[in-house]
Formats: structure tokens, C-alpha cells, sequence
């Protein structure tokens, strides 16, 4: 058998975004540092000399215009592509995200459109600290009107980067500094993920741990450890969170009858919040056999310091002890 | 007054020629037209049949009309929460607009934007925007799709003084002039951000100065001479058209009224709102203007009034007949 083609999740992205610019004359990317330099993180690297500074578009430092810059294009025929350098940034922006591009289909009576994606990355584990380290994913779900998008391997953030562009609303598209050079298979040919499909990404019977971003890949080194002790997790991973395709949620937890929500942001009011309520919520709560637990970040900043910064959010460690506590029912 | 007029007429020679009778008959008629639809909205308001906030814009009519004028067929317009009298000097249909303000089914937003946001997108009217400032980045977008379409059109954003101290207003106005893209940025100087005045919250004679920071031409005009904000944005709007890039253009004019509903105006002498109504009223100065021009007789500029006052009252009576949104569609326009 051939080898899978592997690519990077940077370079999923790239070769998404390429292949989108190719097709399509009314995309194209705007934020800072994405042209010569090819973004901080490289994603965007050499777009500018396949298709020039019109549509690989260096901005100043300035996030609510490079926000504003993708609504009032999207609002005027364009597919706009931008990036938020760091997520922490997007603070920035969020007069033009929230009270604006979230909004004016609904306030004008459903007669405009604001066809955008904003990508941004977020997460810790770089030593980047407190103001370049931030998950802030759930004050988008928040937003009526907004579309949030966390793919976690290379495969999905070239199939979801597709979906979002082609989607007709603003969609948030959160990516993770970590996983831009890890690897995956990804077909070269044009594919979409679409948008709200939940994914079961391995299936077991002992203990649901629904995990988004980087967090799905820890989720499944935890259940390769646990396997060896006969303990069986199925993994799931939501991909767009809102809005939220929960039937797989709730359908895995009345297999299983056990829940454990694994994210990076802290804990207070973070997304995990929504997905046990839907759990408890729902058809899955006469099978539970355990308490619904939440594993995620710690409610302080991000450390600078390595051995703070790794215990401030989970690890494998940490979700192969509360996966077992959950399955043993030592809680 | 009339002195002020006939050096007015001399001033403008070449506008009012090159306008013509008929153009400058509908700009005073548009404008006699804000003004009835605003008064009747704050007239329905006190009898208790809207539910919510307003802005008025009355005294300002002059730079809507005035702007509006200077753009053409295809252009696009953003602006602000008081922006009544920029939709209705864009075209927008008065029924729609007060059914809007009335909260029916029938108005541009079907009921939900409100006085706030109405917006005419098929006329390529983006919408009032119920932040300060909350537009003008998204002119800056609406700029680079004309650049990127390569289309001939200009993008016309109206904001207050107040939007000018916004940061937003720093981040759109150094984007627009680096990529020289086509916006006229049109700040409606009515010396007050709600209660705050000009000279406090700017240490600066004219905000177009600001213009020379970001390397813009920038320009000050009488915002209650229709044919001063006219000259300015035409020329403004030419330049963006010849690819020239973006310009600020400064009208300095007065509201009447107070900021919203809630004002109770400790912020400023009954004088000094008497002095602009009896001295500098838009409408009686254009009128007088175009009686001494010959454009129109005392006689018809008699009747201008009565005449927005019945289209208005029509419009009312449209929206009174209109149904109410159904809370059945209460989802409805959440999501393309």
C-alpha cells in the first residue's frame, strides 16, 4: 500500500487557503505580518508571490480594522480571509466581531450577508505567557449570529477552512500554536469538512471524553494508555462549536453512561459548561453511572515559567487520571 | 439674512448651475421632508406609540441632503444612529423608513433594527450603525471590494464628532489612506458628543485637521449650507472615483434636540439652541437662497411644508396598517 500523504496542520491550511484563492477571485487574506513574512506562524507563507499583495494584504497593527477591513468587504461581494496574529489580539476586534459583523444580517431584517472567516491562534505551551497564551473560544459561542470553528488535526483545518469560507456568515477559526507542525494525512485534492458535524474520532465503551483543539489529540494518547489497563474511551471532537451538532454527544454518553469534557480554557464558563448542560439536558441523563466532570484550564492566566505553564492546563497525565477515576468510579 | 443669501448666491454660481432648478427644488423638498419625518416620530413617541429610543437629527439637514447629492447611482452609504435624514437624503422610501421606526413587519428591517439600524441594502445603503464609530472601519472593507471588483463606485461614511475619538476612527482612516482606497469619511460636527462638547473633547479648532496625520486632504464646511457640503463631498467623491484615495470632510452644524429620548440638555442654554434655529436653520436659509435665485417662488416654498407633512402622514398611516412582526419568525435572519 502506498504511503498517506502527510502534511503539516500549517500546511493543510496553506494548501486549503491555495487552493480556495485559486478557485475563487473573491478570496483573499488580510492581517499583519501574513505577506513577506508569511505570518508569525508561517501559515501563510508564499501566498504573497503566488498571488500578490491585493489579495495577501499586509495590514498595520490595527485588529478592528483589519475586522471591519473583512465586514465591509463581505458585506460587498468578497470572501475576506483574515488573521488575528495571536488570539489574545482579537480583544482588539470585538466591537467589529460581536456588535457588528454577529449582527447587522439580523438587525437589517436578514437582507445582508457577512461571508468571513477570521482565523486566529490560540492555546498555550510556547512560553508565550499571559497576553499570547489565550483560549478565548467561548465568548464567540456566546454570540448569536457567529460561527465558531477548532479543528484539531491537519485533515480538518484544510476540510473546515473550506467549509468556512464557503459558508454565507462570519465564522471565528481558532487554531492552535501547537498543532501547526504536527502532522497528518491530507489528501491534496479539494475537500470540505462541513461546518456543526461532530466527529467520533475513536470509538470505546467505558467513558465519553468529548475534547476540542489540541486537547483531542492529548484525549487520544490518554485512551492508548488506558487501553492497556482494559479502560476504553471514545473520543469525541465537536470541530465547530457553534453551532453545535451535540446528537453524537449524547448518543456516545447513553453507550457509555459516563461523560468527561476536556478543554484549555479555564473551566469557569468555558464551553464544557454547555456541553455537560446538554448532556444532563437530554435523553443521555437516565444512563449516566457517574457524576459529568470537566477537565480544562486552570481559572488563572498562562505562567511564563515551563512546569507552571504545562500544570496550568491538561495534559495526558491529567485526563488519564480522571478518565480512570470516572471508569472506576472514584470520584 | 438676506445679505448672508445673496453672497451665498454669488458663492455658488457654478453649484447652483450646474445642479440645476429641479435638483435643487428636491434637495429643499428632501429636506422639509426629514424634518416632518422626525418631528412626527418624536410626536409618536410622546403619544406612547413607539417603544423605542430615537436620535433626531433636526437643524442637520443641510448635510445629509447636502452629502447625498454628491454621490451617485450604485455608490455606498454607511452611517450612525442618527441617521434618519442620511436614509431618507439616499432615496429610502419614507413608509419603509417609519413602519421601521414603528417596529412593523413591513419596515426595511422588518421590524428589528429599529431607529437605530435601518438600513436599504438593496440600494446599497449598509445600514445605521448604533455604534459610535462602528461603521467606519467597515467603510475601510467596503473600500478595498471596490478597489479588489476594480468598480467605479465610492463608499460615503457618515459618523459624529464623537466617532472621531474613537480609536476606531485612528485604525480606518490610516488603512483608507495607505491603500488610497475610495471612502469619503464625513464627520457631522454638531458640537456636541451626547453631552460632551467640541472644545472639551478635542484640543483642535476643525477634526478635518486631523486629516494632515494620516495624509488625507481634509476639509471644513458649513454643515448647514446643503451646496458647502454638496461642493466639498463632490469634490471629495471625485477624487476617490479618479483613484485618488479617501477624504475627511468636516460639516459643522447643530441638533436641535437633545442627544436621545432621556436628555434633558443641562449641557447647553436655551440660547444658544435659539441662536442656531433663528440664525442658521438649514431649511429657512436654503429656502430663502433659492427664493433669491429664482429657483422657486415665496409661494412654493410656502407649500414645501405641508407637502413632506402629508407624505408623512401617509407613511405613518402605511406603518398604523402594517402588521407586527410574528414572534413565530423570531429566529428568522440569525444566519444566512
Amino acid at each position: 500500500m502506498p504511503e498517506l500523504r502527510e502534511l503539516t496542520y500549517a500546511e493543510a491550511l496553506r494548501e486549503g487557503l491555495r487552493q480556495l484563492m485559486a478557485e475563487d477571485e473573491r478570496v483573499f487574506l488580510i492581517g499583519e505580518d501574513i505577506g513577506v513574512y508569511g505570518g508569525a506562524f508561517g501559515v501563510t507563507a508564499g501566498l504573497l508571490d503566488q498571488f500578490g499583495a491585493e489579495r495577501v494584504i499586509d495590514t498595520p497593527i490595527s485588529e478592528a480594522g483589519i475586522a471591519g477591513a473583512c465586514i465591509g468587504a463581505a458585506l460587498t461581494g468578497m470572501r475576506p480571509v483574515g488573521e488575528i496574529q495571536f488570539m489574545d489580539f482579537v480583544t482588539l476586534s470585538m466591537e467589529q466581531l460581536v456588535l457588528q459583523a454577529a449582527k447587522v444580517r439580523f438587525m437589517f431584517g436578514g437582507k445582508a450577508s457577512v461571508p468571513m472567516v477570521l482565523r486566529m491562534p490560540g492555546g498555550s505551551g510556547t512560553g508565550a505567557a499571559a497576553q499570547h497564551s489565550e483560549s478565548l473560544e467561548n465568548w464567540f459561542v456566546h454570540v448569536p449570529g457567529l460561527k465558531v470553528v477548532m479543528p484539531s488535526t491537519p485533515y480538518d483545518a484544510k476540510g473546515l477552512i473550506r467549509a468556512a469560507v464557503a459558508d454565507n456568515n462570519p465564522v471565528i477559526f481558532v487554531e492552535h500554536k501547537l498543532l501547526y507542525k504536527t502532522k497528518g494525512h491530507v489528501p491534496e485534492a479539494p475537500y470540505s469538512v462541513p461546518l456543526s458535524q461532530t466527529q467520533i474520532v475513536r470509538e470505546g465503551t467505558h467513558l465519553t471524553v468529548v475534547a476540542t483543539s489540541i486537547m483531542v489529540s492529548r484525549a487520544l494518547q490518554a485512551a492508548e494508555q488506558l487501553a492497556d489497563e482494559g479502560i476504553q474511551l471514545e473520543v469525541i471532537d465537536p470541530r465547530t462549536l457553534k453551532p453545535l451538532d451535540d446528537a453524537p454527544i449524547i448518543e456516545s454518553v447513553k453507550k457509555t453512561g459516563r461523560a468527561l469534557v476536556v478543554h484549555e480554557a479555564v473551566e469557569m464558563g468555558g464551553f464544557g459548561g454547555e456541553v455537560v448542560a446538554r448532556i444532563a439536558a437530554s435523553e443521555a441523563f437516565d444512563y449516566l453511572e457517574a457524576p459529568i466532570r470537566r477537565l480544562a484550564g486552570l481559572d488563572i492566566p498562562i505562567p511564563y515559567n515551563r512546569e507552571l505553564e504545562y500544570h496550568t492546563v491538561p495534559q495526558v497525565e491529567s485526563i488519564v487520571r480522571e478518565a480512570r477515576k470516572l471508569v472506576k468510579g472514584e470520584y | 439674512m438676506m445679505q448672508l443669501s445673496q453672497d451665498l448666491i454669488q458663492r455658488y454660481h457654478d453649484v447652483i448651475e450646474s445642479l440645476g432648478p429641479e435638483a435643487l427644488k428636491e434637495m429643499l423638498q428632501a429636506m422639509h421632508l426629514i424634518r416632518a419625518f422626525e418631528e412626527r416620530a418624536e410626536q409618536l413617541y410622546m403619544l406612547g406609540k413607539v417603544h423605542g429610543t430615537m436620535h433626531l437629527s433636526i437643524g442637520q439637514e443641510a448635510t445629509a441632503i447636502g452629502a447625498a447629492n454628491a454621490m451617485q447611482d450604485g455608490d455606498y452609504l454607511l452611517n450612525h444612529h442618527r441617521g434618519h435624514g442620511h436614509c431618507m437624503a439616499w432615496g429610502s422610501d419614507p413608509n419603509r423608513m417609519m413602519a421601521e421606526f414603528m417596529g412593523r413587519e413591513t419596515g426595511y428591517c422588518r421590524g428589528r433594527g429599529g431607529s437605530m439600524h435601518i438600513a436599504d441594502v438593496d440600494s446599497n445603503n449598509l445600514g445605521a450603525n448604533g455604534i459610535v464609530a462602528g461603521g467606519i472601519p467597515i467603510a475601510v472593507g467596503v473600500g478595498l471590494s471596490i478597489k479588489m471588483r476594480r468598480t467605479n463606485q465610492v463608499c460615503l461614511v457618515i459618523f459624529g464628532d464623537g466617532a472621531a475619538n474613537e480609536g476606531a476612527f485612528h485604525e480606518a482612516l490610516n488603512m483608507a489612506s495607505i491603500w488610497a482606497l475610495p471612502i469619503v469619511f464625513l464627520c457631522e460636527n454638531n458640537q456636541y458628543a451626547m453631552s460632551m462638547p467640541v472644545e472639551k473633547a478635542f484640543n483642535i479648532e476643525n477634526i478635518s485637521q486631523r486629516a494632515a496625520a494620516y495624509g488625507l486632504p481634509g476639509i471644513t464646511v458649513d454643515g448647514n449650507d446643503p451646496l458647502a457640503v454638496y461642493s466639498a463631498v463632490s469634490e471629495a467623491a471625485a477624487r476617490a472615483r479618479r483613484g485618488e484615495g479617501a477624504s475627511l470632510v468636516e460639516a459643522k452644524t447643530y441638533r436641535y434636540k437633545g442627544h436621545s429620548k432621556s436628555d434633558k440638555q443641562a449641557y447647553r442654554s436655551r440660547e444658544e439652541v435659539r441662536d442656531w434655529q433663528d440664525n442658521r436653520d438649514p431649511i429657512l436659509r436654503f429656502a430663502n437662497l433659492l427664493v433669491l435665485a429664482g429657483v422657486i417662488t415665496e409661494a412654493e416654498a410656502a407649500t414645501m411644508r405641508d407637502q413632506a407633512i402629508a407624505t408623512i402622514d401617509e407613511a405613518v398611516e402605511f406603518s398604523e396598517n402594517s402588521p407586527e412582526p410574528s414572534v413565530a419568525d423570531i429566529l428568522d435572519g440569525v444566519y444566512a
